[in-house]
């Protein structure tokens, strides 16, 4: 580990004004059951970090008429235990639960969640996000079993590694950025995310100096679930995972959004299964085509094709747990 | 006077008794101190420079950036490897000794290496890539067997590397003190770890003093000094300063443990009442760069007429191969059970019908017949059991698997000392080990029964050099031989005792025995006089006598023997829609002759059906060939189970008539060879295919699944 600054500062703008302009000068530290694993093994060696431990509105849920805000720095385990999210939000609840151990559930963050580095075990042994040799990829060549089935074209094939994404995307969630002089931006959840094609990007769509600071989740009252393949029952990354929200009005799907995780570089909205879904009256054998449909265009590498198996699984139990809820 | 002999049932008053470890509250509390928890003032900290390569030559090693690092106090290199090759990723080439971890770390990664790579192999799966002149061992005529054959099954299996992830690694602290060397090593071989030190430093053995009070787990990988351990050492005399030296995670799978992996293309040959005609086994595989040995196949039908087995191995650029509980054990009952019981499916035979069948063919048919009853009962076989694939329409099947196996597991040679003071005291030395078995609390135990006092009046001593020598803790030899020599010692011991109070009570020795915490007149409990009131006749004196265990007399004498059964039975789910295999139970029927502690003894077979368990579903050394690292050298993909991972365990000591008269044997190794047979029989008597390969992780289900069929 290199000796680094610590900062924190209790305002968010000055925590955006001690970041760096470029990715890796500086790192933002929220719940560290990341980032303290990444400085130990080398994958960043900032100058500074800045702790965002001591800015008290991020760590608020707010339970608004129309919407749920809730703070970057609240952590999983509050997350998981507030009555409403637990009410009309199980999708999160499973995807929470489903991260398997309570050290990370305790101490990390709903942003932490987002906002952590990818699991690729290639970028984990210091090849880099993108894993090249000589302008070669190792994870092609390599051994895949846990990499991208779907958006892998580019030159990213890791799988992006949050558990609340998914679903806070099928959810239509919001996320507030600060940045330089406080300057602040609102994207959809889905926007967060990105396969970077060259060494410098990062797979948030960040500037190097922003910080998530909030989460707006709407009360629209969808039903709602998430269903992730797991092998472990303790701490372990799911193979494929898929979040479902809908309105069933009698017995026909409206509104839906299916998106799976852990399949591709970003998380993954899988268009052609919503399409099919809205509008259809919601049963098992429906299931069982948006499941295919969420399969379909799927570009397994060497050694992933099972995954496709997964996410038609994932999907199809997503769905009925979500029309059941 | 009082004998050597173990008591009869009856007359045992701790033997076989369920006493909890005594190490288990300082563990618990944290006073329990590990190698790793040893701190000596001054205390430098060692950090291994080893291979990034897989293959290269080494052209130069330079150290100077490293040495001018604030708190950097020695950098050892080792020279002989300048201008030789590295062979595998994580071989040791130097280490830097420095004030603090964080300085020795950045040491270490300053040191600079000059390799020139060449060409390396890491794949240990495909027989195309064997080297060297196969094995072969042939019993009758395979033409022959399989002439007489009803049906005739092929096919092949396989069993990853894995390593043994101890989780306390391995490494030890070292301090040369007035031209004296003291160790704290992580190890099973406490009386044999000094000379291991050789001519590498010149400090003769009798000034070698080593300490292991507490070690988290070896598993057959400890028995060695290693590189490191000499390093260490030098780097005391060198500096003048104690040093640690622990491996990283990273190096601990790497570099400290491979069990060898094992692949086979097996074509068995069954007559049509079921039993096994002729095996024929190609088997392959690697551990590292040391020789591969074919496991046994056909593993525990021994007698099955007519086999041939042929063994290659392939050698890899990877860390060598160490002992892991039972070798070759568990890769051998993987191959041979998965293939008889494919086989037996074929014959559309029952499962647990076939086993009981073919025990004929086994050393011990009664043991394995009557082991396969109770564990079919205990596991509600006959109501659960169904024909492979047969199991219902839902996506999530269940299945039933078996497997059998068996060990050795004679004590080995041991010395103990065992003293009796005036005051009543009693104390044992031992230079044995407690890995984490209970070694302590058993010898405790031994030498209570033999005294006739409570359990916690004997104080033991182990885990150092200067105690009587005592084997290492490998093979399942050390309840035997620790059990022996403190039972003589015990035993000599009191009859010293009984002969001073025999003159004071004005008797003879031969009527006089201990029990209860008294000495009296045979069959006379509670006349005589109290233990403590018979030892101050000993005046100013103590008694102190050393038991010597001698495996081939004491074998004879019936005090330990060699050789058990064991039978387990596993009852899993798979999900057919996502290859995920969940265990619901797992049965283990196990004999070991006498049993010293029966918590313990079962204790011993919980930790094994973990490990086994970890290793059927989850665990796999991966290494990539391109670039020749490890890449799950942690604990997020190195994936060991849970406590929830493992279901209900449910384990059955066999004792009575029979099984008590056998004399004590060791139980570590027998119960980790089965549970990878027994999960993959019961995975594919759930889902109807064999999964040929373990882990049988969920993209090895799903593929095995679509080859067969079930799904698209």
């Amino acid at each position: 580990m290199n000796p680094f600054e610590y900062v924190a500062p209790s305002d968010l703008r000055e925590a955006s004004s001690l970041l760096g302009s470029r990715w890796g000068q500086t790192e933002v530290l929220a719940g560290g059951t990341d980032l303290v694993t990444s400085l130990k093994q080398g994958i960043t060696k900032p100058k500074r970090l800045v702790s965002l431990k001591n800015i008290p509105e991020l760590k608020r849920i707010q339970v608004k008429k129309n919407t749920v805000r809730i703070g970057a720095m609240v952590t999983l385990r509050d997350l998981a235990a507030n009555a409403t999210i637990q009410e009309e939000f199980p999708a999160l609840v499973t995807a929470i639960d489903g991260i398997g151990s309570s050290q990370i559930i305790n101490a990390g963050t709903v942003a932490g969640d987002l906002c952590q580095r990818p699991r690729c075990w290639y970028f984990r042994n210091g090849f880099g996000l993108l894993a090249e040799d000589n302008g070669d990829s190792l994870v092609r060549t390599g051994d895949n079993r846990y990499h991208a089935i779907f958006g892998n074209d580019g030159r990213a094939l890791f799988v992006n590694a949050s558990s609340l994404a998914p679903a806070l995307i099928a959810l239509q969630a919001e996320i507030s950025i600060v940045g330089a002089a406080g300057r602040e931006r609102e994207i959809n959840a889905g926007d967060l995310f990105q396969a970077p094609n060259n060494g410098e990007d990062r797979e948030v769509a960040l500037r190097a100096n922003e910080i998530v600071s909030e989460i707006k989740l709407p009360r629209e009252n969808m039903q709602n679930a998430s269903y992730e393949v797991r092998h472990r029952h303790g701490l372990d990354w799911p193979y494929a995972t898929a979040s479902v929200a809908l309105k069933i009005r009698s017995g026909i799907a409206r509104e839906a959004s299916v998106v799976l995780g852990h399949v591709a570089p970003t998380p993954w909205p899988a268009v052609a299964a919503s399409n099919l879904l809205n509008g259809a009256r919601v049963d098992a054998s429906l299931a069982e085509a948006v499941g295919e449909a969420a399969a379909r265009g799927a570009k397994p590498l060497s050694g992933n094709a099972y995954k496709v198996q997964m996410v038609k699984t994932a999907v199809k139990r997503a769905l009925l747990a979500a029309a059941n809820a | 006077m009082a004998k050597v002999a173990w008591p009869e049932k009856g007359d045992r008053k701790i033997l076989g008794s369920r006493i909890p470890r005594q190490d288990g509250p300082p563990k618990v509390t944290g006073t329990a101190k590990y190698s790793y928890d040893i701190n000596r003032p001054d205390m430098l900290w060692g950090k291994l420079v080893t291979s990034p390569n897989a293959h290269a030559e080494l052209i130069s090693v330079d150290t100077s950036v490293a040495a001018a690092i604030p708190g950097v106090k020695a950098v050892w290199v080792d020279e002989e490897l300048v201008g030789d090759e590295l062979r595998y990723v994580g071989q040791v080439i130097a280490c830097v000794a420095a004030d603090t971890e964080e300085a020795a770390i950045e040491g270490a990664e300053k040191v600079k290496l000059q390799l020139k790579a060449l060409e390396h192999q890491v794949a240990d799966d495909d027989v195309a890539l064997s080297s060297g002149r196969p094995s072969n061992k042939e019993q009758g005529n395979l033409d022959e067997g399989f002439a007489g054959a009803d049906v005739v099954v092929e096919g092949e299996y396989g069993i990853a590397v894995i390593t043994h992830c101890c989780l306390e690694p391995h490494g030890q602290v070292t301090e040369v003190k007035d031209g004296e060397l003291h160790v704290w090593p992580s190890t099973q071989n406490v009386s044999r770890y000094a000379n291991q030190f050789g001519d590498e430093i010149e400090i003769p053995q009798n000034k070698i003093h080593v300490d292991t009070q507490y070690m988290g787990g070896g598993f057959g990988s400890k028995f060695n000094i290693d590189k490191w351990g000499i390093i260490g050492a030098k780097l005391s005399q060198e500096t003048g300063r104690p040093v640690k030296i622990m491996l990283d995670r990273k190096e601990e799978l790497m570099i400290a443990g491979n069990r060898p992996s094992g692949f086979a293309k097996i074509k068995v040959g069954l007559q049509k009442d079921g039993l096994i005609s002729a095996v024929d086994a190609e088997v392959w595989g690697s551990g590292g760069q040391g020789a591969f040995r074919a496991p046994p196949i056909p593993y525990v039908f021994t007698k099955v007429p007519n086999t041939r087995l042929v063994g290659k191995g392939i050698r890899t650029n990877r860390g060598g191969v160490r002992a892991w509980r039972a070798p070759n054990h568990p890769q051998g009952a993987l191959l041979t059970m998965s293939a008889v019981d494919d086989a037996a499916a074929a014959l559309g035979m029952d499962s647990l019908e076939f086993f009981m069948k073919n025990a004929a063919l086994t050393d011990r048919p009664e043991v394995y017949r009557e082991e396969l009853q109770i564990a079919a009962n205990i596991i509600g076989y006959r109501q659960k059991a169904h024909a492979r694939g047969d199991s219902g329409s839902g996506p999530v099947k269940r299945g039933l698997g078996i497997s059998m196996h068996t060990w050795g597991g004679r004590g080995h040679p041991s010395e103990c000392d065992v003293t009796i003071n005036s005051d009543g005291s009693v104390e044992a030395k031992i230079g044995s080990q407690d890995l984490g078995t209970g070694t302590r609390t058993c010898i405790a135990m031994v030498i209570a029964e033999t005294l006739g006092l409570p359990y916690e009046a004997v104080t033991v001593h182990l885990g150092r050099n200067s105690y009587p020598q005592s084997g290492a803790s490998g093979g399942s030899t050390t309840i035997g031989g620790i059990s022996v020599s403190a039972r003589r010692a015990a035993t000599d011991a009191l009859n010293d005792l009984l002969k001073t109070v025999a003159g004071r009570l004005g008797t003879t020795d031969d009527k006089l025995e201990a029990s209860a915490g008294r000495i009296h007149q045979i069959e006379k409990a509670g006349g005589g006089v109290s233990w403590r009131e018979a030892c101050s006749m000993l005046g100013p004196n103590s008694i102190t006598k050393r038991g010597i265990n001698n495996p081939g007399e004491s074998q004879q004498e019936g005090l330990i023997s060699a050789g058990v059964g064991g039978v387990q039975i596993a009852d899993v789910s798979v999900d057919v829609e996502t290859g995920i295999v969940t265990m619901n139970e797992m049965v283990a029927v196990q004999d070991c002759g006498l049993i010293v502690n029966m918590k313990l003894a079962e204790s011993q077979v919980y930790g094994a059906l973990i490990m086994g368990i970890t290793y059927a579903l989850y665990e796999e050394s991966i290494y990539d060939s391109k670039t020749g690292i490890m890449l799950n050298p942690d604990m997020e993909f190195y994936r060991l189970a849970g406590i929830k991972d493992v279901g209900d365990l449910k384990v059955h000591m066999m004792t009575g008539k029979g099984y008590d008269d056998r004399g004590i044997i060791g139980i570590g190794e027998p119960p980790a060879i089965s549970p990878g047979a027994a999960i993959s029989n019961a995975v594919a008597n759930a889902c109807g295919v064999r999964v040929p390969s373990l882990p049988l992780t969920p993209e090895r289900v799903i593929a095995a699944l679509q080859k067969g069929g079930d799904i698209a």
